[in-house]
């Protein structure tokens, strides 16, 4: 009560004070009263009352001494007198500021990605030990749907396991048709993740009777509010998919996506449906891995005894099935599609994460400079304080209320601008035709991250001068002036925090120019095919309701009636565009293997299925042999068309032209063609063999359109688009140019460099005010010996060396630490920008012409002062 | 061993007064201790107020701006009920001071 009584006093004081002035002056009324009354003149009453007072301001005073006793008061005081400081000097306020805005304002970028992709659990109702189970061997992570029933089964570690997989479907209403994402996933999907219905139901591991039993969906709420107005009318109803009919029988709660991070799919089916009426047997076939496993751990086991557990599963799966050879099992946290972008992206953010805390502690050094010079040039003030009689705890308590004031503001406006930013992160869509949010709002963590970063630089900036401030002679300091109190022959901790700052700067600089550099390379690396020029038209046949028979005609004449286009060059089709969103591989065996085993394989190969002229659409080179032709279909013998890996890998040197290899006992094809080589998933892959197959011999509904042409595709788009909707108006046909979808692959690296270019610039900024504050500094406290040195006769070459050697030196030393780190961290960089490399002249170049520029550019006004000298004028000044 | 200084002693004169007189402003109360003591005690107004105020925010007493008889206006204090019971613990413990010092006068 009393604390509280205190504290509305301490924020009141003026009223307060005006209150005792009141009520000293009615009793010095009273008493000249009752002087009066007692004999004595107006004016000796008056004296007599206000004698007895004594000082006014002392009174009132000494009053309140029990309110600042409290130490509250003291605060409000250090704070007020602080920011009175502060504002007489706007130049070093908005300095400071803006340096803290950056170095804080990047930290809460950066761990709100982390944050969101790697320390939040997932954003389900239950997501206490949840785990997907994936293989051992990195980058696997996929299932086959018997191989999870027999997990599901047979653990004894797991409460649940759910199975999900994501699929792209033509979801047609009566009015309109939409490409669609979505999940087919097991029944028990949302019972395990405990999520309820928004609207109607969602459907529950009861429902599943076999096959096509459960032709229900569940829209997601985004969906459902942009395609049906959010009208719960809809449940009920029926919706075509693919052409087959479903039941919506719920909505999703809004905040529900599924259990990935990034993804927000359209709806939700059972997987026992299918509405690819030919995709019939991954039900039952151990051989297709195509779905993510999600267990959640009973309560008191451990992820090492469900792994155990499992692993002794797969075991005795293997020993059964042939297809389940070398099977084994991993839990990974889920979240990242399974654990694709799990290892490079915790590994990214954390190294992005540790420079941007790097870049904060150069912006810490640079302030605890100015903050020391601001010291320095304070001495004399501090020293007549400290000469009156106030303790150093007191001085140094002021100054530490300056220095927190600061960050805690520059830490608000950098959370606030970093808020801003975050939030349009959230809202954007990187990928048109993909259901890809990026959601990283900042939460409470964030904020109080934000908060601890800023008091504790604040805290770091304003105890680096405090030694400045005990060793204060205040005596000396008085005698000499400010000039004497520095030593300048001794190399200082602010002499360590510039030169790792410089050499931070150093290492963010090559980093980014070598991810600039291995981006342009990518853009111009040797594909395999030659994407400019090409429009893609993409869609899934069975999504028109076509059977197999039927889809070999319409695609014969969708080429035809394509090819007549004026304007074409050539077109083709493939089932997976390379470098897109999806592809396969298989293991490949040498002629004469008998036992048709994973590990007798000779090696995995990337298959395609592809017509007649996809070869010259893509503008793939054809080095030996010939392309398919219509006559390599289903009655024709098994042919196929290789790339170099794969021929190199099979035969050695020989040709494999008219040689023969197998991919089951029944399996084996004639090699016709040798392609060159290509990158089919990512571009920092090692190269893959590879493997096409005629569309006739190895059908697949997936289609994607490849029409090159010189003309640009907003004239070549209309007319692509009439033909195809002439041969069926049904389909949903996802249009773009080749170079455009490459946007997916590119878009790690787009990331990576985009963020140490940021992260660069910054850097350079923090160096460029760190060198440039100190050159200054060091040539204004130093201005009097240089003009007694010019009177003596000095050279400008000389005044030059003591003016700026020692950021000269730090600038070439850090310079050379931080080149060699980057070209260490290059490695790093290389998983993720496709032939990132150091040795490369123009890198090293760059680097080295920045840092020269950035040096010049720190240093060029303090040369300037330090020449421009005037030796009499300034001896006249003291 | 009782808690007592001269702080605390000015605290009990004021608590006491005001316990005495029911209300009071600051003037009053020197006027009081004054005359009660038969002029042998007189506070300062020096010291008054700071302990006023002291006592205030420990929740003693409580102040309320009203009109003297004389028309004018001053701020006149009351006791809280903590007050009350503070009164009774200084009282006492001012018994045993007196009691210690007369001890100690006595002595031979």
């Amino acid at each position: 009560m009393s604390m509280f009584r205190r504290l509305v006093n301490t924020f009141s004081r003026s009223k307060l004070h005006q209150e005792i002035d009141r009520e000293i002056q009615s009793h010095v009324e009273m008493r000249m009263a009752d002087n009066m009354a007692s004999g004595m003149s107006p004016e000796e009453a008056r004296r007599d009352a206000l004698m007895r007072f004594g000082s006014r301001v002392v009174m009132r005073e000494r009053i309140t001494a029990a309110d600042a006793a409290t130490g509250l008061d003291a605060v409000w005081r250090d704070l007020r007198y602080a920011a009175r400081h502060l504002r007489r000097s706007p130049a070093f306020t908005v300095t400071a500021l803006v340096t803290l805005i950056l170095g804080i304002g990047t930290n809460v970028v950066v761990f709100s990605v982390l944050n969101a992709l790697v320390l939040r659990p997932l954003d389900v109702p239950r997501p206490a030990g949840l785990y997907n189970v994936v293989h051992k061997q990195p980058a696997y992570d996929n299932h086959s749907y018997p191989d999870y029933l027999d997990f599901q089964s047979k653990n004894s570690t797991f409460s649940d396991m759910a199975a999900y997989r994501l699929d792209t479907a033509g979801l047609g209403t009566k009015d309109a048709a939409y490409k669609c994402w979505y999940y087919r996933v097991s029944g028990n999907y949302f019972d395990m993740l405990g999520v309820q219905s928004e609207h109607g139901r969602l459907f529950h591991a009861t429902d599943e009777h076999g096959p096509n039993s459960a032709p229900y969906i569940v829209l997601s709420h985004a969906f459902w509010r942009k395609h049906f107005n959010a009208d719960p009318g809809v449940i009920g109803t029926t919706v075509d998919i693919n052409k087959h009919s479903f039941t919506v029988i719920g909505v999703a709660p809004a905040a529900f996506h599924g259990a990935d991070l990034f993804l927000w799919p359209d709806f939700w089916m059972p997987m026992v449906d299918n509405p690819d009426s030919q995709d019939t047997n991954f039900l039952s076939n151990r051989f297709t891995h195509n779905i993510w496993v999600l267990g959640k751990l009973k309560p008191d086991v451990t992820p090492q005894q469900a792994t155990d557990n499992l692993n002794a599963i797969a075991h005795e799966l293997a020993r059964q099935n042939r297809a389940d050879d070398g099977l084994s099992a991993r839990l990974v946290k889920p979240g990242l599609m399974g654990d694709q972008l799990g290892d490079p992206a915790r590994s990214f953010l954390a190294g992005i994460m540790l420079l941007a805390f790097l870049v904060l502690l150069a912006a810490c050094a640079n302030l605890a400079s100015l903050f020391a010079a601001r010291t320095a040039d304070r001495s004399r003030e501090l020293a007549i304080r400290l000469a009156i009689g106030s303790s150093r705890w007191h001085v140094l308590r002021q100054l530490l209320a300056e220095s927190v004031l600061i960050s805690v503001l520059g830490g608000a406006l950098g959370t606030l601008f970093s808020t801003i930013l975050l939030n349009a992160l959230t809202r954007w869509q990187p990928f048109a035709e993909f259901p890809v949010h990026v959601a990283v709002s900042p939460d409470a963590e964030v904020y109080s991250v934000a908060l601890l970063l800023s008091i504790g630089s604040g805290i770091v900036c304003g105890l680096l001068p405090t030694r400045q401030i005990w060793a204060t002679d205040s005596a000396q300091v008085m005698k000499s002036g400010a000039a004497g109190t520095l030593v300048f022959r001794r190399f200082t901790l602010r002499d360590l925090l510039l030169g790792i700052q410089i050499t931070l700067c150093t290492l963010l600089v090559t980093s980014s120019f070598v991810a600039l550099r291995g981006m342009r390379r990518s853009l111009h690396a040797p594909l395999g095919f030659e994407p400019d020029g090409v429009l893609l038209a993409e869609t899934d046949l069975h999504m028109g309701g076509h059977s197999d028979a039927s889809i070999a005609q319409i695609r014969k004449r969708m080429l035809e009636e394509i090819s007549h286009i004026p304007g074409v060059i050539s077109v083709g089709i493939i089932d997976e565009t390379p470098l897109g969103t999806g592809g396969s591989s298989t293991p490949v065996y040498r002629m004469g293997t008998i036992d048709f085993r994973m590990s007798n394989s000779a090696f995995g190969a990337k298959y395609f299925s592809i017509s007649p002229g996809y070869l010259e659409a893509a503008g793939t080179h054809l080095l030996g042999g010939r392309d398919f032709t219509w006559h390599d279909d289903a009655k024709a013998p098994n042919v196929a068309i290789v790339n170099e890996t794969f021929a190199h890998a099979m035969f050695g040197n020989t040709s494999p032209l008219g040689l023969r290899f197998a991919l089951g006992e029944k399996f084996s094809y004639e090699i016709v063609g040798v392609v060159e080589n290509g990158k089919y998933e990512s571009l920092t892959e090692t190269p893959w063999a590879a493997v096409f197959f005629p569309l006739e011999q190895n059908p697949d509904s997936d289609t994607s359109l490849m029409v090159r042409s010189p003309l640009p595709p907003a004239e070549i788009l209309p007319e692509v688009r009439r033909v195809l909707a002439q041969i069926d108006a049904s389909l949903p046909f996802v249009f773009h140019t080749w170079p455009d979808a490459l946007g997916f692959v590119l878009f790690p690296a787009r990331v990576a460099t985009a963020t140490l270019g940021v992260l660069g610039l910054l850097a350079t900024m923090l160096a460029v005010t760190g060198i440039f504050g100190m050159a200054m500094y060091s040539v204004s406290r130093r201005m009097r010996e240089f003009g007694i040195r010019v009177a003596l006769g000095a050279q400008a070459a000389q005044l030059m060396r003591s003016a700026l050697g020692r950021p000269l030196i730090l600038l070439l030393s850090g310079s050379a630490a931080g080149l060699f780190l980057g070209v260490m961290a290059s490695r790093l960089l290389a998983q993720i920008v496709y032939e990132a490399t150091p040795r490369d002249p123009l890198v090293l170049a760059g680097v080295l012409v920045t840092m020269a520029l950035l040096g010049f550019l720190a240093t060029w006004i303090p040369a300037q002062r330090a020449l421009g000298v005037h030796p009499a004028r300034l001896l006249k000044e003291e | 061993m009782a808690r007592n200084d001269l702080q605390g002693t000015l605290d009990l004169l004021v608590l006491k007064t005001l316990s005495q007189m029911g209300e009071l402003h600051g003037y009053g109360i020197v006027l009081h201790i004054q005359r009660a003591s038969e002029e042998l005690l007189s506070v300062e107004e020096g010291s008054l107020y700071p302990a006023l105020h002291r006592i205030e925010m420990s929740g003693w007493i409580r102040s309320e701006w009203k009109v003297t008889d004389t028309n004018r206006k001053a701020k006149y204090y009351r006791l809280t009920p903590a007050g009350q019971k503070e009164l009774q613990k200084a009282e006492e413990s001012f018994e045993q001071l007196v009691k210690g010092i007369r001890a100690i006068l006595r002595y031979a």
